[in-house]
């Protein structure tokens, strides 16, 4: 006869617990979650019904880029919604992102909502012109006379062997630009909260998601169920603690949290983790919060580590009250400065993960 | 047949006008009643009433079609409609050359691009089509911003950076919107996608409009307007491309950016009207031709203005040093729009020479009263809360903004400085 634990029954889904237990890297079913107290939702199924909410509640909503209808998404997170919506409010473009985010921010421009899908935001590139000139600085050059509602949202930074033309993390181009929000979910919560914010905000907002975390499981509340959920650009505290601040956000939160519990079996460290959720706005009352009650602070980006939002971060920390309860001068966290590498010896080592944060955290507090 | 029309004459054909007294023509469906504050209608010499319906026949060689019949030569129009062109024409050219003498004293800075000699274009277009259709073009705009409903007033005092300016002079010379006018646009070619994206939302809002994109042979090579010819087709959307070839992008002849200048073939599954642009007339006809086109459902259509700028590219550019002075005299005193719609007005007795002056001196004083107020008006308060207003839509902005300095944060929640550490 074995023991199983009540944990691990819970977790293949075979019994209900008092206290929910997280499930993760798994796709959960709909039918399952009927039997569990919490729902869990995939970052990938919050977009996607974030989305089909928006669609559904204004007309002049509509998602636009490559593959988003017939092939419902190329990474799925349009999945369903040609067939909900119809090819007017879905609408698939030929590979011309120039041209494709020039039309949407001319539909933004006379009024409509678009949303522009972005296969990568390495293609933004090609479109980026019409993200900065034509939607970001056209409200403030129009003296507010003329509107751009629009999201621009898509994968950004590394997926896994995609090399250096495809792993490109965009969060500090376009967090400088004034006239635009930049934002950067992490949970499936974050995801659909500020997703749906992002496509109610009437300034055009850069929605930058990660492809790692499409599959990721989290739980989600019932306020995060409903259709009028939204969250303010404000960061989370994911994990309370006083010895070190760790800030972060998209998928580094996933490898702050499990720093956090390194350093807390193995060095008695106990380390607050802290979720962004937004660049632009930078929510420097929270960081002035969490450095007053660490005094240290480590920072983690996949950004190249030249002029990144670590860089901003350390800036705004030393140019307000937080800098006199620094214990140490900061550490920033970031990718390397190279093209992404290819093979998987060298790719390890162009981003950010657990054991070199733990390693920063260490420097930080002077542990050997 | 494809006609050569000559480079730079134009043939001015004796008018046959015929009076028809019945009927107003429904083609010319909505024709803008512009406030032009000090002319009357005068109808004192001659026989008919200004609101007399008259057909004019266009010069042969006005049109060159591509993968399309070109418009009817016949233009229906009535006495008034043609008098207002003129008037807006001499007031879009007064504006302009006011520009010129701000510019030169100073008052306006930066970039400044005028369109002395493509005033037939601006005026042919906007009485053409109705307040429900969309216009965008480059930063070739004054004209444009004018005929979309602006007060010169208001242009002018943009280009100054006047409060009172269409875009409380934050945006200047190259940022000028109006109803139903979306720029003003300072990236070159930018404006192309931008217009199908208008568009777009006429269609897709069910709207009984199209989007007229206008851009010039400098910008007709750049991609995104091959990329938004691919989706226009695709989308069959009701969008009129009209490329303003003045034949030459800055300093460059057509020819030498081009490899090939017939800019009405370029859209090469898009059919395509070659278009006199110095005749405000022919302008006229390919604009409600083009718009019908659009309306019935046919998707996109080119229009090509051959047209000519007297002055430089912009105010610091000469324009002498790639054209002859020979050239450009020869446009001005042999294809000049305003003259050429004069004559039509004389010829068919709607104005006597007299008048015709007493239009052009109106004009001038008009817009002479406009620079005055314009130039009396205040510019934005040099306060840091205005530096910071509009970057985001008022009430939703992020909750602080930066200065120079740290010092100079602002709190919008606070609408004051943030709290200086």
């Amino acid at each position: 006869m074995f023991k199983l634990s009540a944990r691990k029954l819970a977790m293949q889904g075979a019994i209900v617990t008092k206290f929910p237990v997280m499930r993760a890297n798994t796709v959960v079913r709909p039918m399952a979650m009927r039997l569990s107290s919490t729902k869990t939702m995939t970052v990938r199924e919050a977009l996607n019904s974030a989305i089909a909410e928006e669609l559904d509640r204004d007309d002049d909503v509509f998602i636009i880029g490559e593959e988003v209808a017939q092939y419902n998404g190329a990474y799925k997170v349009t999945k369903g919604l040609l067939d909900r919506f119809g090819e007017r409010r879905v609408v698939d473009t030929p590979i011309t992102e120039y041209g494709f985010t020039g039309l949407a921010v001319g539909a933004a421009l006379k009024g409509l909502k678009p949303i522009v899908e972005f296969m990568s935001f390495n293609f933004s590139m090609q479109a980026i012109d019409h993200v900065v000139n034509s939607a970001a600085k056209t409200h403030y050059m129009s003296g507010g006379t003329q509107k751009c509602q629009m999201v621009f949202r898509g994968p950004n930074g590394a997926a896994v062997g995609v090399a250096a033309q495809h792993s490109q993390d965009y969060s500090a181009w376009y967090g400088s630009i004034p006239g635009l929000k930049v934002l950067v979910p992490y949970s499936a919560e974050d995801a659909r909260g500020l997703l749906k914010a992002a496509i109610r905000d009437p300034n055009p907002v850069v929605f930058l998601e990660n492809e790692l975390l499409y599959n990721e499981s989290f739980e989600v509340s019932e306020e995060a169920l409903s259709p009028d959920f939204t969250l303010p650009y404000k960061a989370k505290i994911e994990r309370e603690g006083k010895d070190v601040s760790i800030v972060t956000y998209t998928r580094n939160v996933q490898f702050a949290l499990e720093a956090a519990k390194i350093l807390q079996e193995q060095y008695n460290v106990s380390a607050e983790v802290i979720n962004l959720r937004a660049i632009r706005p930078l929510d420097v009352d929270a960081l002035i919060k969490t450095v007053k009650k660490t005094n240290h602070l480590v920072t983690v980006e996949s950004t190249f580590p030249a002029f990144g939002v670590g860089s901003e971060i350390v800036a705004q920390v030393m140019e307000s009250e937080a800098f006199d309860y620094l214990d140490a001068p900061v550490q920033r966290v970031t990718g390397a400065d190279v093209p992404t590498p290819y093979a998987k010896e060298l790719e390890d080592f162009a981003f950010p993960d657990a054991p070199t944060i733990v390693k920063a955290v260490k420097e930080s507090l002077s542990i050997e | 047949m494809m006609l050569n029309i000559p480079r730079l004459t134009v043939q001015r054909s004796l008018l046959t006008g015929s009076m028809l007294s019945q009927s107003t023509h429904r083609s010319l469906s909505l024709l803008s009643k512009r406030t032009f504050a000090t002319t009357k209608d005068t109808t004192a010499s001659t026989n008919t009433t200004s609101d007399d319906a008259v057909t004019i026949d266009l010069p042969e060689k006005s049109f060159e079609g591509y993968l399309v019949d070109i418009p009817s030569l016949k233009y229906e129009t009535t006495k008034s409609s043609l008098l207002q062109m003129y008037k807006d024409m001499v007031i879009i050219r007064r504006m302009e050359m006011a520009c010129d003498a701000l510019y030169k004293a100073k008052k306006i800075r930066g970039f400044c691009h005028l369109s002395v000699g493509q005033e037939a274009i601006a005026v042919g277009v906007e009485n053409a089509i109705t307040k429900l259709d969309s216009v965008i073009t480059s930063y070739r705009c004054h004209g444009f911003t004018y005929m979309r409903g602006a007060s010169v007033k208001g242009v002018l005092a943009e280009l100054m950076g006047k409060r009172d300016g269409v875009s409380f002079g934050k945006g200047g010379s190259m940022h000028l919107y109006a109803p139903g006018f979306y720029g003003g646009n300072g990236i070159v070619g930018a404006q192309v996608p931008l217009g199908t994206g208008l568009a777009f939302a006429h269609q897709y809002k069910n709207e009984d409009a199209c989007s007229f994109t206008l851009y010039g042979d400098g910008a007709s090579n750049q991609g995104q307007v091959f990329e938004s010819f691919n989706m226009a087709k695709l989308f069959n959307l009701p969008v009129v491309y009209c490329c303003e070839n003045n034949k030459y992008g800055m300093g460059t002849a057509a020819s030498r950016s081009s490899a090939m200048t017939e800019y009405y073939k370029r859209g090469q599954y898009i059919p395509g009207v070659k278009v006199n642009g110095m005749d405000v007339l022919a302008v006229y006809q390919a604009s409600k031709f083009a718009k019908d086109w659009c309306l019935s459902g046919k998707g996109p259509l080119l229009l090509e203005f051959e047209t000519y700028r007297y002055g430089g590219h912009s105010m610091s550019d000469p324009g002498t040093t790639y054209r002859t002075r020979e050239e450009i005299q020869n446009m001005r005193s042999k294809n000049d729009p305003i003259a050429g719609l004069k004559m039509h007005l004389t010829d068919l007795g709607i104005a006597t020479e007299a008048e015709v002056k007493a239009y052009d001196k109106a004009a001038r004083k008009y817009v002479e009263e406009q620079v005055a107020l314009a130039d009396k008006a205040a510019p934005p308060e040099a306060k840091l809360s205005i530096l910071f207003e509009d970057v985001y839509v008022k009430g939703t902005e992020i909750p602080t903004l930066r200065g120079r300095i740290p010092e100079d944060t602002w709190d919008f929640e606070k609408n004051d400085f943030a709290k200086k550490y």
